[in-house]
């Protein structure tokens, strides 16, 4: 046992019991833990939402639900799964995370974790309610176009006031972990040994804090627009609707980086670990995030190629969001040389890390087929964009989201998981996660547009396969549920390293660490260094 | 790079030939690939597409052959024994200048099919598409023609929650309207895309392209159709509750039997309303409703 858990030995536990403890406590584990339990309960009612639609999916006629409802649930599913899900997830991990990567104590900014935590609850209270109410929830997407958006009812100030406080949710967690990265960093923990979950979160960080005033902005001006008067976003008022998707995808571009930076970092422990090897050029990976995170500012508009631009805004736009094939391409190459000459071994979390190399390269692939502007003009709103971001976001982010949850799950409990159930997980969700998604990049080559509830019959054939592969993989995040909750209440004693290649300060703490992570710092010579 | 293109736009069909006939039931709506279209343009786009879709082909074999040797060579399991090295700078140079390098080559066809597509100059014919929630109006600008489009009535019945009918007994269920427009064939036809209320985007997967019709704007792109038929669209962009029921069916017919269609239509069709501002005739057509 570690010096540092050794000394924790001598302090007890200062917190309430019961539910005082997780709506006072300003512990990173504890906020952690209500992070990534909120996020699994988010991934549900989410999940819920896109059963619903590919239940009406299923075959050509409306059978379920009417296009209100079902407008209203691919708006939902998407403002569910990106700020209830897959954003808090990311948070839930750092808050555990980085301050046992980096030999802190604690977060720099407990106080602020805490109410940035408890703000999401009340957010998505305010966003979910509206689906109770007459007129039904918010319809017009999630990207929340004018004027479309305009004509919601009862629901549109409480999607505005949501949207306002799951950003400043979203901006108060980003400030934590940028104050505790620079400032609560143990001494010869210099940058360049820092994990790279920990680099790609800051870059996340700095993004969430550029992006997120952005959206905040719009979605102001949206509500003016219909309360107060304002003509930003109405032609007959001298306003223009394209200038609110400039605005939104400003924030939306980064937001998808937002999304599966912190997953680069994941992976880039994961692979490592089970492949006994050191992670491949350290270094080009800290710059190929940066510079990702930099071109993600300059390529926004090419999620409207359609809106009819100049010929030389459409040039650019292409070119900026084809070169981020580069720097991510450097990223897939840099995994690849990394278990190249190794020695793996394929627990659950490497077969989740390997799976999401391989995906989300596809994902990447569709993604620049679609940053060819000629050919956008094509591919543009159809299922092949539906296809590409379910394969960055759900084989990409989620399975990273998986992936580091086995990772560290022994660390966090204590206790070993259930391996065999874990690789069931694992087979079902890969193989039906593919079924589900695959068919939709035919689907949209043959013409069928997304957002839509119902269908010609030239498109039944493959959207009755896509639907079975989400039946199935709905039901199979049960098996993740049951893996997790059986390993809180027990199993094999987890050791402190856990993984036999398993390399980094957290893996010195006990399993479970303790309460105040490094209440003394680390031994500098326990640093490794710009290993992973 | 031509050469290239035709190449790969050949290998594409020998893929799509054998792929298509991997389901016994040979069923056409097992759909795998764009389709060709019947403009120069969609033409582009469709040897663009299979030239992308071939690099990231290739790029993947190579990645994921990698992948999948690694896997089964260094296991632990069979007794590999990990290296140690982590770095090389010439290795990292050559993998940034290579996808590079890729990336040029495609820039440059893509960019000739950019300035083709926004050369509307020249046309022979304009029309004026204009969306609502839920229907198109079309208006032959220089020959006094205007038609409104919308879902024909035997999908609209169907469609409708619980209707009870097999949408396979309905013809072209959801691709079809009560009033096709019709166009002649090898023209350059300019269309002049805007909207009344909310953002539409108008799309006939053939002609190689789609256009937001935007309230405000008016947006223009072209289309040279290279062979008679009937070609069926849809709205591409969520425009509200029945965003899914506004199709779009265009009837390419020989220059004599457009203006035959021109002639019966304008005796028939009611004088043109007052079209200075899209946004104008917008609140025009909602009053009138």
């Amino acid at each position: 046992m570690s010096e540092a858990a050794a000394h924790h030995d001598d302090h007890g536990h200062h917190y309430n019991g019961g539910i005082s403890r997780w709506l006072t406590t300003t512990n990173h584990k504890d906020i952690g833990t209500m992070y990534l339990v909120f996020s699994l309960v988010m991934f549900f009612i989410g999940g819920a939402m896109a059963m619903i639609i590919r239940l009406e999916l299923f075959k050509p006629g409306l059978q379920f639900v009417d296009p209100q409802l079902f407008n209203s649930m691919t708006t939902l599913h998407a403002l569910v799964m990106i700020f209830g899900a897959v954003m808090p997830a990311w948070t839930g991990f750092a808050n555990w995370m980085i301050p046992m990567m980096i030999g802190a104590p604690d977060m720099a900014l407990p106080r602020l974790n805490n109410w940035s935590f408890w703000i999401l609850p009340f957010a998505f209270t305010l966003l979910l309610s509206t689906l109770f109410m007459p007129g039904g929830g918010p319809a017009g997407g999630w990207t929340m176009l004018p004027p479309l958006v305009l004509q919601t009812g009862m629901a549109f100030p409480f999607l505005i006031f949501a949207v306002h406080f799951l950003g400043a949710s979203s901006i108060a967690g980003a400030i934590n972990v940028v104050a505790t990265v620079f400032n609560l960093r143990a001494p010869g923990m210099t940058l360049m040994k820092l994990p790279l979950f920990v680099w790609t979160w800051i870059i996340t960080a700095f993004l969430l804090i550029a992006s997120m005033p952005v959206l905040a902005g719009a979605v102001t001006m949206l509500l003016t627009d219909k309360y107060f008067g304002t003509s930003f976003f109405s032609a007959a008022g001298g306003g223009d609707p394209v200038l609110f998707q400039h605005i939104f995808w400003f924030f939306g571009h980064p937001e998808v980086y937002i999304l599966i930076l912190p997953a680069f970092g994941i992976v880039s422990a994961i692979i490592p670990t089970f492949a006994r090897k050191p992670l491949f050029g350290y270094s080009s990976m800290v710059y190929a995030a940066g510079a990702i995170a930099f071109l993600s500012f300059i390529v926004w508009a090419h999620h409207m190629f359609t809106v009819g631009m100049p010929l030389a805004g459409e040039l650019f736009f292409m070119y900026a969001t084809v070169l981020i094939a580069v720097p991510t391409g450097v990223k897939v190459f840099n995994w690849v040389a990394t278990m190249w000459q190794s020695s793996m071994t394929f627990e659950t979390p490497m077969l989740f890390a390997i799976a999401f190399v391989v995906l989300f390269t596809i994902g990447g692939f569709s993604g620049l087929m679609l940053g060819v502007t000629p050919v956008d003009f094509q591919y543009h709103d159809t299922y092949f964009v539906v296809a590409h971001f379910h394969y960055v976001l759900v084989t990409g982010a989620v399975f990273a989201l998986m992936a580091g949850t086995y990772f560290w799950l022994p660390k966090w409990t204590g206790h070993m998981y259930d391996e065999t159930l874990g690789k069931w997980h694992f087979w079902i969700s890969t193989i039906s996660v593919n079924v589900l998604f695959f068919p939709q990049h035919f689907l949209g080559l043959a013409g069928m547009p997304r957002r839509i509830p119902d269908y010609a019959v030239q498109f039944a054939d493959w959207n009755m396969v896509s639907s079975i592969g989400g039946f199935v993989f709905g039901l199979s995040q049960f098996m993740f549920v049951i893996v997790i909750v059986k390993c809180v209440r027990g199993g094999a004693k987890a050791t402190d390293r856990v993984w036999e290649g398993a390399r980094g300060l957290e893996w010195t703490l006990s399993s479970p660490p303790p309460y105040h992570s490094f209440a003394t710092p680390p031994e500098p010579a326990t640093i490794d260094g710009g290993y992973r | 790079m031509m050469s290239l293109i035709t190449r790969s736009g050949r290998m594409g069909v020998v893929l799509a030939s054998i792929l298509a006939m991997l389901p016994a039931m040979a069923n056409a709506s097992w759909e795998l690939n764009l389709p060709r279209g019947v403009t120069p343009y969609s033409n582009i786009v469709y040897n663009l597409h299979m030239l992308i879709l071939w690099v990231c082909v290739v790029t993947g074999i190579v990645v994921f052959g990698a992948i999948f040797l690694s896997i089964l060579k260094f296991r632990k399991s069979q007794g590999a024994v990990a290296a140690q090295w982590h770095e090389s700078t010439t290795v990292e140079v050559l993998w940034t200048i290579v996808p590079f390098a890729i990336l040029i080559a495609m820039a440059v066809p893509a960019t000739k099919a950019l300035i083709m597509m926004e050369d509307v100059g020249k046309s022979d014919l304009t029309i004026k598409v204009t969306g609502y929630q839920w229907r198109w109006r079309y208006e032959y600008l220089d020959r006094g023609v205007e038609v409104f489009a919308a879902l024909s009535q035997k999908s609209n019945v169907a469609r409708q929650l619980g209707s009870g009918i097999d949408p396979t007994t309905v013809e072209n269920y959801l691709l079809d309207v009560d009033n096709e427009i019709v166009l002649p064939v090898n023209k350059k036809i300019r269309f002049l895309t805007t909207a009344g209320d909310v953002i539409h985007s108008w799309w006939v997967p053939a002609l190689g392209w789609k256009r937001d019709a935007i309230p405000g704007y008016i947006n223009e792109s072209w289309a040279k159709i290279e062979k008679e038929g009937v070609y069926r669209g849809q709205c591409a962009l969520l425009c509200g509750k029945d965003h899914g029921f506004m199709p779009i069916v265009i009837r390419v017919v020989s220059e004599a039997e457009f203006d035959k269609w021109i002639a019966g239509h304008k005796q028939a069709a009611p004088p043109v309303a007052n079209s200075a501002s899209p946004v104008a005739t917008g609140s025009l057509l909602v009053q009138r409703q």
